[in-house]
This record gives C-alpha cells, sequence and structure tokens, in this order.
C-alpha cells in the first residue's frame, strides 16, 4: 500500500504510478514515456477501462429499455429513468429544438463520464497491484485523468456542434455568422473591416470549448488522483483521516465534473442551432 | 501530457456509446415514461371525476334523506291522527255498548221489580187471607172481604 513495502521513493512511487500502459503502434510492444514512443502509442489501461465501463453503462440501462413499461417502476428501472428523467429536463431547459441526438448525448457524456470519475474512489493501488500480479506493470485506473479522453470526448462534441450548426444554418448560414458576429455593422464596408475580427473571435470562442472542457475535466480528475497518491505516501494509521475527508468530497467533485461536461455540452449545442 | 493516438480510439468508443444509447436506450425508457405520465395524468383526471360523481351522489343522498325524513314524520303525523280517531271511536262505541247494558239492565230490573211486586202483592194477601183465617177461625166469605183487601193492597203499594 504504501512505500514502506518497496524499495521505491515517493518520488518513484507518484510517477509510477501516473504512467499509463503504453502500447507503441510502430513496435506493437508496450513501452513507457521515457522512449518517447509518439502519437502512433495507445494507452491500453484508459482504453480497456473507460471501454468496460462504458459497456457497463450501456448494458445496464439496455436492460431497462429492454423490457420499459409504463407500469409501477421498481429497483433499477426506478434508478434508470431518475437518471434519465434529471438529463431530460436539463436538455429541455437548455435545448429548445426537436432532436433525438442531445438526450442520448448529454446521458452518455454524464453517466460514462460519472463512471470513469468513480474509479478515482477506488484504493489507488487496488487495480495497479492486481494488474501488476499479471505482468502488466503501469496501470492508470482513471481513464479521465488522461488526457486523451478528455479531449476525445470535447472534440467529438466540437463535431456535433460544427454539424448541428451546419445543419440547422447550413454552410452559408453559419460562415456568415461566423464573420458577422458579435460585431455588427449595417454598412458593407463596415461588414468587410469587421470580419476578420469577427472571424477571429468566433475562432477563439469554438477552438476554446473543447480545451476548457477537456482541460476542465482533466485537472479535476488528474489533481483528485494525485492527492489520493499522496495520501497513499502517509503512515498507515494516518490515511484514514485525510483519505475519508478527501474521498467524501470528492464524491462531489467527481458527479459535478460529469455534470459540467454534460451541461456544457447542452449548451454548447442549444448555441449552435439558435441564431444570434 | 502525452497525447497520441489514444485520442482516436476513444472518440470511436465515445461515438458508438452515443450511437447505442440513441438507438437502443433513450426512445424506449422516454418512450415508457411518456406513457406512464399519460397514464397518471388519466388516472388523477378520473379519480377527479370520481371525487365529482360521489360529491353529486352525497348531495342527492343527503336531499333524499331529508324528503324521506319529511316524509317520515307525515307518515307519522297521521298515523298517530288516525289512532286518535280509533280510539275515540272505540270509546265511543265502548261508550254507547255499555249505555245499551246499562239500559237493558234497567228494564231487566225494572221487570224483575214488578214480578217481585205482584208476587209480594199476592203473597200478602195470601198471608192476609190466611192470617184472618186464623183469627177468625171462621170461614170468611172471600168475595166479600176482596175488596177490603184490595184496598190494603193498594195501600202497601204505596
Amino acid at each position: 500500500m504504501s512505500v514502506t513495502t518497496g524499495k521505491l521513493t515517493s518520488g518513484e512511487y507518484i510517477h509510477h504510478h501516473l504512467q499509463n500502459l503504453t502500447l507503441s503502434l510502430k513496435t506493437m510492444k508496450f513501452t513507457t514515456a521515457a522512449q518517447h514512443p509518439g502519437f502512433w502509442a495507445i494507452h491500453v489501461d484508459t482504453l480497456v477501462i473507460s471501454s468496460i465501463l462504458g459497456i457497463l453503462f450501456c448494458f445496464s440501462f439496455w436492460l431497462v429499455a429492454r423490457k420499459a413499461n409504463s407500469g409501477v417502476p421498481r429497483g433499477w428501472q426506478n434508478f434508470v429513468e431518475m437518471t434519465i428523467e434529471f438529463i431530460d429536463s436539463q436538455v429541455k431547459d437548455t435545448f429548445h429544438g426537436k432532436s433525438t441526438f442531445v438526450g442520448p448525448l448529454a446521458l452518455t457524456i454524464f453517466v460514462w463520464a460519472f463512471l470513469m470519475n468513480f474509479m478515482d474512489l477506488i484504493p489507488v493501488d487496488l487495480i495497479p497491484r492486481l494488474a501488476e500480479s499479471t505482468g502488466l506493470h503501469y496501470t492508470r485506473v482513471v481513464p479521465t485523468a488522461d488526457p486523451n479522453l478528455t479531449f476525445a470526448m470535447s472534440i467529438s462534441v466540437f463535431f456535433f456542434v460544427m454539424f448541428y450548426s451546419i445543419k440547422v444554418k447550413g454552410i452559408g448560414g453559419f460562415s456568415k455568422e461566423l464573420v458577422t458576429t458579435p460585431f455588427k455593422n449595417d454598412s458593407w464596408i463596415g461588414k468587410i473591416i469587421l470580419s476578420p475580427a469577427n472571424l477571429f473571435f468566433n475562432a477563439m470562442e469554438h477552438l476554446s470549448r473543447p480545451l476548457s472542457l477537456s482541460l476542465r475535466l482533466f485537472g479535476n480528475l488528474f489533481a483528485g488522483e494525485l492527492i489520493f497518491i499522496l495520501i497513499a505516501l502517509l503512515p498507515w494509521y494516518l490515511q484514514w483521516i485525510v483519505g475519508d475527508a478527501w474521498s467524501i468530497f470528492h464524491i462531489l467533485i467527481i458527479l459535478l465534473q460529469a455534470f459540467i461536461f454534460m451541461l456544457l455540452t447542452v449548451v454548447y449545442l442549444a448555441l449552435a442551432v439558435e441564431e444570434h | 501530457m502525452n497525447l497520441n493516438a489514444t485520442l482516436f480510439g476513444q472518440m470511436i468508443t465515445f461515438t458508438i456509446f452515443i450511437w447505442f444509447c440513441m438507438k437502443f436506450v433513450w426512445p424506449y425508457i422516454v418512450k415508457a415514461m411518456e406513457e406512464r405520465e399519460t397514464k397518471i395524468a388519466d388516472g388523477l383526471a378520473a379519480a377527479e371525476r370520481g371525487q365529482h360523481d360521489l360529491e353529486l351522489a352525497q348531495h342527492r343522498i343527503s336531499k333524499q334523506f331529508r324528503e324521506a325524513k319529511v316524509k317520515a314524520s307525515d307518515i307519522i303525523v297521521q298515523a298517530q291522527q288516525r289512532s286518535n280517531q280509533i280510539i275515540e271511536e272505540a270509546q265511543q262505541r265502548a261508550r254507547e255498548e255499555g249505555d245499551r247494558l246499562i239500559a237493558v239492565a234497567h228494564t231487566e230490573i225494572e221487570q224483575e221489580r214488578q214480578r217481585a211486586k205482584q208476587k209480594l202483592r199476592r203473597d200478602t194477601v195470601d198471608l192476609a187471607i190466611y192470617g184472618a183465617e186464623k183469627i177468625l177461625e171462621r170461614d170468611i166469605d172471600d168475595a166479600a172481604h176482596a175488596q177490603m183487601f184490595d184496598k190494603l193492597i193498594a195501600e202497601i203499594d204505596d
């Protein structure tokens, strides 16, 4: 559980914990960040854990959807319906359009991100130790503490927003919006003069969104994970004091971060379909 | 931060999960929930209607009850009147019957008295004759003295 059992120093322990199980796609061999595998490598732990959690989410919700009926909901069905109703009300409050896509998207983001965040509450050494016993030397169990995952989500959202903007306003309308807002002018000369500034501002806005979305989630979860690792470095008889306090606080954070990601996504999509 | 091909892998998985959710999860559950909503709304409306009907029925019942009460008291009053009448009639008949019996009794008594009086009269005459025979110890001319005795009887009568 802590450094006293191994021959690692504190620094090495932390460093070890922040290493992904990296598979180089060029050599098809496990590698480490120190060997600079470059872009063509994948984090197997992030992919596998996030996929397992995603499948868990899809399967458990599908179980309810399969037998969904309008009778009295019980047990798991009740929980699933509560979640969906919560998401649905959030979506309806924000997104004033007809869409069969935004609801499922918001649900997937919220539940999947929550489940991945929840991995942070599992004792930091438990899964890495189990993995190590099967010969895998590095495992990071919190997929959302890997920027690859958060960026994948936020970039996907970026594409969805682009898709919706073009679908609703058309390429012409969307392009026009990019160069004529937020600074407006009635004369065509003014429009031409202002268009570079408008384009610059819009580009900033659209490009900063995925960055802020993903870095917010990544930052929160990375910090949380790091603090759990630091707590694990304390003597065992002190760990429970800080560990419990941080865990309880972290329950709030993981839920909140999943919610924020979901809500901001819905807001961006709502902005995409609304006229300025 | 080491960004790598995981990015693409995750984008694909993310999209697949959204697609799955959109295709197999969300519509069914939302549909079921909407159906339940309608069902509950219908149920509530039906309950409200039932409540309304109940109120109406209660109004009707209390109205009928009041009417029945009035009718019942009317009947009671009529019955009382009728019974009083019957009692009065019975009393009347009884009185008449009594009067009749009394009258009959009076007549009988009178007849009896007359008969007794006659008998007494005859007995007195016989006794007087017998007494006189005893006193005189000799025959008396019945005819001669009958007049005198009749007179005597008339005196007794009075």
